[in-house]
């Protein structure tokens, strides 16, 4: 199964940094294909769930207004080694995926 | 600040600065020509900062920069560079078998002049060269996804290599001048050569856009402009040709070669790196 | 194809007002992906849309929430910001970008265990506004920067 979430955390003095990256095309349904001119549909991730160690701690709602190949970065304080931050993602296909990683 | 690109008489007055100072026109000597007429464009910008090209003197374009390289887009681009670069061939040996330590701070040598075929020799050549002579397919020097990506990764594997191009004999002298010849030609509906803008305005505004100096250009490619779309440095050069009105010569054809050959001796001492975010 | 008896159509029809009824009386600032708020076109609708019937009820939010936007943004189809509200209590944080064809760009609903603080990158069409409206404690507060936008960041090539 391709990753679709690249994480980079950092843990320091209690809180955790989150950064990551989901690689998603994040459409308009502005664009028009170069070849037959038709428009590309709108292809887009709505919902972010971000999970720390199954419990849900951040919720995400974006839109075709986020860029491409999305960004995102949280903290968590109070984090620990070994606490698992979960990402799972939904888009408006109905196609979803998710990453995790684990703090060190 | 408006200036008359279009004067004759701003081209003229470069070459005879150039012509009258300087003992004998050499590499080196051009070199140093350029960078005294940068130092005169932009005061107190060290030489180091021109591989940043129009960011040099915007703190709010710099921090941009800064931010998306952090954690830069494209990095599904460089995974798909990497994993054709790690690829067996059918015959089970690989890309870096070609190159000297495997791959590893070697592509400031490119281009360079082969003197068995008097010819200019560009880093993506030398990955087609090894392609074929191991049986493989060749990939199209503008085709983002194979060439754009590989060279985007492989590069990598030089970032911080100083750039260090060779002009040791006759042949390889010619191409220089060649390539010097073409970067001083007016050409397209504008009539404009890249000496117009990257060399007598390097470092001026037109409109809202900074030029960047010539010198320190050819570092940092393949770019990613918007963060998405790659261009390899002769993929830019085409999309020069087209602004100015003129139709853009193929990539890998001679002429841009030996301008790619006189345009990186141009950067040489400066550090590369690729893949890098451009607007 | 028959009519519905009346007993039946009267039937069928409180169950569908009893649905719609449901929608409209669902909180604006529920916690699902909302289509209505992000399909609005104008801003002031945007605004309203995310739970906000009259604006002079939003608090001024300057001192309290940082907003680092750029100047000029480089391109408009990837420009950083960053948000950090030091408003206690902070639920909820949404961005807009004034211009866009649909304005309301994210929103990002915050637990207790994480800091009120997100940086992501959006699409901005042009030179607008980025918006800032945090809920918290129940009350809206707002900030907002302009970002100049050179290269629109929406339908280009």
């Amino acid at each position: 199964m391709e990753k679709t979430v690249r994480f980079r955390a950092r843990l320091s003095d209690g809180i955790a940094n989150i950064k990551l990256m989901i690689f998603h095309e994040m459409e308009t349904g502005y664009r028009k294909d170069k070849n037959s001119g038709e428009i590309i549909p709108q292809h887009f991730i709505h919902t972010v769930h971000v999970d720390k160690n199954n419990e849900r701690v951040l919720e995400v709602h974006w839109s075709r207004s986020v860029s491409k190949n999305p960004y995102l970065n949280f903290m968590v304080p109070g984090a620990q080694t070994g606490d698992t931050i979960t990402v799972t993602w939904f888009d408006n296909k109905g196609f979803s995926g998710d990453g995790s990683v684990e703090l060190k | 600040m408006i200036f008359p690109l279009h004067s004759r008489r701003s081209l003229l007055l470069i070459l005879l600065f150039m012509f009258s100072g300087a003992c004998v026109a050499t590499p080196e000597n051009d070199r140093k020509q350029y960078l005294d007429i940068f130092a005169r464009n932009i005061p107190g910008v060290p030489v180091s900062e021109y591989v940043h090209g129009s960011m040099m003197l915007s703190q709010d374009a710099r921090e941009q920069f800064n931010s998306i390289m952090d954690f830069p887009p494209f990095q599904d681009s460089l995974d798909r560079g990497k994993t054709i670069w790690n690829r067996s061939f059918s015959n089970g040996k690989k890309l870096e078998d070609c190159f000297e330590n495997q791959g590893e701070n070697i592509a400031g040598n490119y281009p360079y002049y082969d003197e068995a075929t008097e010819r200019v020799i560009t880093f993506e050549m030398a990955i087609n060269q090894c392609l074929e002579i191991n049986g493989e397919m060749p990939f199209n020097f503008t085709n983002v996804d194979t060439m754009g990506a590989l060279t985007a990764y492989a590069r990598g594997l030089s970032d911080g290599m100083l750039m260090n191009i060779q002009i040791t004999s006759p042949g390889a002298r010619e191409k220089y001048e060649k390539g010097k010849e073409f970067y001083f030609k007016r050409i397209g509906q504008y009539n404009l050569a890249c000496a117009s803008c990257h060399l007598t305005h390097g470092g001026y505004y037109f409109r809202d856009e900074l030029l960047s100096p010539t010198i320190g250009q050819a570092v940092h490619f393949p770019v990613f402009r918007g963060g998405e779309r790659l261009y390899t440095l002769q993929m830019r050069y085409q999309r020069c040709m087209e602004a100015v009105g003129a139709t853009p010569l193929e990539s890998g054809s001679e002429t841009l070669n030996n301008l790619e050959f006189f345009h990186s001796y141009l950067s040489n001492s400066l550090p590369l790196k690729s893949a890098v975010y451009r607007r | 194809m028959s009519l519905l008896q009346s007993t039946e159509r009267r039937e069928f029809l409180r169950s569908a007002f009893a649905i719609v009824g449901t929608l409209i009386v669902t909180p604006s600032h529920s916690s699902d992906w909302d289509q209505i708020a992000y399909n609005k076109t104008r801003i002031v609708d945007s605004i309203k849309s995310v739970g906000i019937d009259d604006f002079s009820n939003i608090i001024d939010g300057s001192d309290l929430i940082e907003l680092n936007t750029p100047e000029i943004a480089e391109n408009g189809a990837i420009v950083p910001i960053t948000i950090q509200s030091q408003i206690p209590q902070t639920e909820r944080i949404f961005v807009f970008s004034e211009k866009n064809p649909q304005p309301l760009v994210s929103d990002y609903v915050f637990s207790t265990k994480v800091t009120p603080y997100v940086a992501s990158r959006i699409k901005m069409a042009e030179t607008s506004y980025v918006h800032v409206l945090v809920l918290a404690d129940g009350k809206f507060y707002r900030t907002a920067k302009e970002v100049k936008v050179t290269i629109g960041g929406c339908g280009e090539e």
